[in-house]
């Protein structure tokens, strides 16, 4: 079987950082807070956080924090939850939290609560349960979750669940591996797994496993890469992942790489981009691979930044 | 980010690449001047139309045509004209921006803010999801559009479910439209709207409609997950007493089980009853279930859910029977009746109420009023060594303590729904059947294994005894044999059904259970505790039918392949516990222990514990990360900072009442962990087979 080629991985993540003029490029800058979590995720989980200017990056991302307190994309990008909760994240794993304003943050996130327990993910309303997700994450990790109601979060994330027993971004909709880890994760957190029928939706979830060893999103669908996060880790908090063999899905991994210029695609073969880089070193982590730091399934972040958050001082 | 091919790109293409990345720039910057500047002018609307078409998922872009929105509808004040014009715009920078990208959550969300707007035509919206969905049929953005759209024209759901229909005779593959057609389909069942009712009409309907996708192409999954929900929908079985410990028509000897109250103080009078419900329910207590007993006996009774989540619901329901000291004839028999669901309240995780009673009775024995509870000699350390078991001889007085599964009694009209339902099942069974002998197909053979386990459930429940058909549970077995053969890759999920049906298989009656029951050699012990339960070495890997197994107070589970103890917090009786060489990763797959208040004896030597970075138990258990702990985080935090890798064992054993641990085999298990075992567990007297101080 193939080796993960850690050095090229480092390598390429360190080098999109700098480059930032191709089309590719400025067409993710407004995301670019997203990216800025999927990279640093991924070096700490190869063990090379260090090769970064923490001071740079974290003075970068405080400027992309609006005055209403939430976070955007980037610098003057209007703010959010997705991003909110992603620079919590980084802070998270500089161990710098303390750098925010807690109850500012906070307060943004918790004034994005609705009447019936969802979240808006801005003042312009779109709901999902992705954010109730990122509201949730975030809020755990500012160690400020009483100022939602956490009851009826739970609720509606509930009255999104399916008779297949995954989970839709709303009521009603569709299954789909990316909505059922958010609200998975979102469960998992607040202590309500119990929702969730772990036998139906395990299998569901196994039988994302196709004849490659990769894992597709939805029925019928092919196989992709972040889908070793979104499966992986939904498995993992309902202890099913026994179900789904892990050898065949850690060589599907490998075969994504590009071992020659660094990264790792959605599919063999298909470009790299610091998104499926991050998924792909994540589900590894998440499968025992050797030599990677254990990730937390529902925070998205290394064991150890969490458990130093929940059981340290 | 998807789909693209790994190709290095020629210099002409880079430089092309960053020409046009340099274009994006500028626009996005000139875009970002009219934003900050809250500049809505014609030009400037034009400039984010540009940005939007370049690049749809720019949300800021979306956010400032929002305001511009609000800008301009505020100065054509109520002119109705101006306002269709101006959202008409906003609905063709949408349509365009789909165009380019039609998964763009951010268009079609500006396009659901327009229409809640109110002033805009409904008309074209189906239309243009037609053309998306011809585009993609499953594309989720699209559907839960539709499901908008519907919901805003009141769209009655009749008019949807035969959209599903067309949907799926299209092409049977259509995940998404079988998906809705179940929420469609769900609605209209649960509204009882007319030509949707009786349900078992409806099913068999709908059974003859997905066979047509099943034979026509039995490898396509997503006919076969709409199958598992009509089946799922005819098994409903209302949630019933499935056992009981007492068990029904049993007699008891109070004193025997003394050692297993809660409270000192009666000790010598104490019984434990425990309820075992076909599914997890909520709202037993003294009102719903009663308990009469001919002594004296304290009938305000508090019952407790044992289940390890704080959802209040549980399958297994505890409670104490206090019964009173004053002088009785010494040793009587005294008969207790239990009714369950006397008067409402009794509710399922469904919501649904239980509406039939049922009753169980057993009689107790007392003691004479002088007998104190006597500790009896010092005791030993259990030695799991097969020597040390023998067969049993049980007299037949016991035999009846061990068959805590109860006889299912179903009331008339639910009778007929049964047998309905079954014969449903059984047709299925036969399609099923005629399928795979044209085709070995993987899920057919799964379907038809739960096909069987969903008729048996379903007939022994009407038929209401336990003889269980033997023949059945072979041929499950046997095709889950199969297909581990068959999908390798899904060999755990296989084995796992494989051995709960196993399970299911040898403890399904006296005859079958009474292989596997072996004294203990302490024969000077006052009571039955020396009966245990044999069922190591069975390749089992997971646990099931513990509503057969109430009565167990020995387990030895030994040198199996389990890895979860899901269930085994319903045992409430049990005391020695053997775990050693299964495949236990952490400590916290242990969390149903901390339920089993009476566990004395613990081994589970030569586990994976330690072994493991990654932790599947991590949020199914007690804890800060989930924020359900109940333990004090401060006596914790003060232990130490290597605590931290021991925070599962101080969840699960600080609770516990040890006397007898064996952890060696596990990589955890070294001396610095073997000394803070020590410290949590102050009463403990043998660890590892050493003695302690």
């Amino acid at each position: 079987m193939g080796e993960l080629a850690v050095e090229k991985h480092v390598k390429f993540i360190l080098t999109i950082e700098k480059e930032k003029d191709s089309f590719e490029s400025v067409v993710m800058e407004h995301i670019r807070l997203n990216g800025a979590y999927w990279a640093l995720t991924t070096l700490d989980i190869l063990g090379k956080l260090n090769t970064v200017d923490q001071d740079e990056v974290v003075s970068w991302m405080m400027q992309c924090q609006h005055e209403s307190g939430g976070f955007g994309g980037n610098i003057g990008h209007d703010p959010h939850l997705l991003y909110t909760l992603s620079a919590i994240q980084v802070l998270a794993l500089f161990d710098k939290i303390d750098a925010l304003d807690i109850d500012k943050v906070s307060n943004y996130i918790a004034g994005l609560q609705n009447n019936d327990g969802s979240f808006s993910g801005d003042m312009w309303g779109e709901i999902d349960t992705r954010f109730s997700c990122v509201a949730i994450l975030s809020l755990a990790l500012l160690k400020r979750l009483d100022k939602i109601n956490v009851e009826k979060a739970v609720n509606y994330i509930v009255s999104c669940k399916n008779l297949d027993g995954g989970f839709g971004c709303t009521p009603g909709a569709e299954s789909h591996a990316g909505q059922i880890f958010c609200c998975v994760a979102a469960l998992a957190v607040t202590g309500s797994l119990h929702h969730v029928d772990k036998d139906l939706l395990g299998w569901w979830l196994c039988e994302r496993q196709v004849k490659s060893g990769g894992l597709n999103g939805r029925p019928e669908k092919l196989p992709d890469v972040c889908y070793s996060w979104w499966v992986l880790s939904s498995l993992i908090m309902i202890d099913r992942v026994h179900w789904i063999d892990k050898e065949k899905l850690i060589k599907f991994i490998l075969d994504c790489q590009d071992k020659e210029n660094g990264g790792i695609s959605d599919q063999p073969e298909d470009a790299v981009d610091v998104f499926h880089t991050y998924f792909g070193v994540a589900g590894l982590s998440l499968l025992e691979y050797p030599g990677l730091k254990a990730i937390d399934p529902a925070y998205a972040l290394p064991v150890d930044v969490v458990n130093r958050i929940f059981f340290g001082r | 980010m998807h789909g693209r091919p790994r190709k290095a790109p020629t210099e002409e293409e880079q430089e092309a690449s960053v020409v046009k990345g340099a274009k994006l720039r500028s626009i996005q910057a000139k875009f970002f001047q009219f934003h900050h500047t809250n500049t809505y002018t014609k030009e400037a609307l034009e400039v984010n139309a540009k940005l939007l078409e370049m690049n749809p998922e720019f949300i800021t872009g979306w956010n400032y045509r929002k305001l511009a929105v609000q800008y301009h509808l505020e100065a054509a004040q109520s002119d109705e004209d101006s306002i269709k014009s101006i959202l008409d715009e906003e609905l063709k920078v949408v349509e365009s921006a789909l165009m380019t990208n039609f998964k763009s959550y951010g268009a079609w969300h500006h396009r659901k803010w327009v229409l809640n707007m109110g002033h805009s035509s409904t008309d074209r919206e189906l239309f243009l999801l037609k053309k998306f969905q011809k585009l993609d049929a499953r594309n989720f953005h699209a559907w839960n559009y539709r499901r908008f759209v519907t919901a805003l024209k009141n769209i009655p759901d009749e008019e949807e479910l035969q959209y599903t229909t067309d949907m799926i005779y299209e092409n049977f593959s259509n995940y998404s439209a079988w998906h809705n057609r179940s929420v469609l389909l769900s609605r209209l069942l649960k509204e009882e709207v007319e030509g949707y009712y009786p349900k078992e009409k409806v099913l068999t309907e709908e059974f003859e409609f997905v066979r047509n996708a099943l034979f026509t192409d039995p490898d396509d999954q997503s006919g076969w997950f709409y199958h598992l929900w009509l089946l799922d929908q005819t098994v409903k079985l209302e949630h019933l007493l499935v056992s009981s410990w007492p068990p029904n028509g049993s007699n008891v000897n109070v004193s025997d089980y003394c050692a297993l109250s809660p409270s000192l103080s009666s000790i010598s009078r104490t019984l434990p009853l425990i309820l075992c419900f076909s599914e997890a329910v909520g709202g037993i207590n003294s009102s719903t279930v009663s308990v009469v007993c001919e002594s004296n006996m304290d009938s305000n009774l508090i019952w407790t859910p044992i289940s390890v989540d704080k959802s209040g619901l549980a399958r297994t329901w505890l409670t104490y029977l206090t019964f009173s000291s004053e002088p009785m004839h010494p040793s009587r028999n005294y008969l207790v009746k239990v009714s369950i669901a006397n008067s409402e309240g009794i509710i399922s995780s469904a919501g649904f109420c239980c509406s039939n009673p049922s009753h169980m009775a057993f009689t107790v024995c007392l003691p004479s009023s002088n007998t104190e509870f006597d500790e009896g000699p010092d005791i030993e350390r259990i030695d799991w060594s097969e020597e040390n078991f023998s067969s049993n001889q049980l007299h037949s007085e016991n035999l009846g303590l061990i068959n805590s599964f109860n006889e299912l009694t179903i009331s008339g009209d639910n009778k007929k729904t049964y047998e309905t339902n079954a014969k449903i099942i059984a047709d299925e069974i036969d399609y099923c059947r005629e399928l795979l002998s044209e085709m070995d197909c993987k899920i057919g053979k799964l379907t038809l294994a739960r096909l069987l386990l969903a008729y048996d459930a379903l007939s022994s429940a009407s038929r209401g005894v336990q003889d269980q058909n033997m023949f059945q549970y072979k041929e499950i077995l046997e095709l889950y044999h199969d297909l581990m053969k068959l999908d390798p890759p899904h060999f755990q999920y296989y084995k796992d059904q494989y051995s709960l049906v196993f399970l299911k298989q040898e403890l399904a009656n006296e005859e079958s259970l009474l292989k596997y029951c072996y004294q203990y050699r302490d024969s000077t012990s006052l009571s039955n505790n020396s009966l245990c339960l044999c069922l190591r070495g069975l390749s089992l890997s997971q646990i099931g039918c513990i509503e057969r197994l109430l009565w167990v107070q020995m387990l030895d589970l030994s040198n199996n392949g389990i890895r979860s103890i899901e269930g085994l917090e319903s045992l409430q009786l049990l005391c020695c516990l053997n775990l050693s060489n299964n495949k236990i990763c952490s400590f916290s797959a242990l969390e149903p222990l901390r339920l089993l208040k009476s566990l004395k004896v613990l081994d589970i030597s030569h586990n994976e514990i330690g072994a493991h970075p990654i932790d599947t138990r991590r949020y199914l258990c007690a804890s800060p990360l989930s924020h359900t702990s109940d333990w004090k985080r401060e006596e914790f935090v003060v232990s130490g900072p290597e605590m931290t890798i021991y925070w599962d064992a101080f969840s699960i054993f600080s609770g516990l009442n040890l006397r007898q641990l064996s952890v060696t085999g596990n990589p955890i298990a070294d001396k610095k962990f073997k000394l803070f075992l020590c410290k949590l567990l102050p009463a403990m007297k043998w660890l590892d087979d050493e003695k302690l101080r």
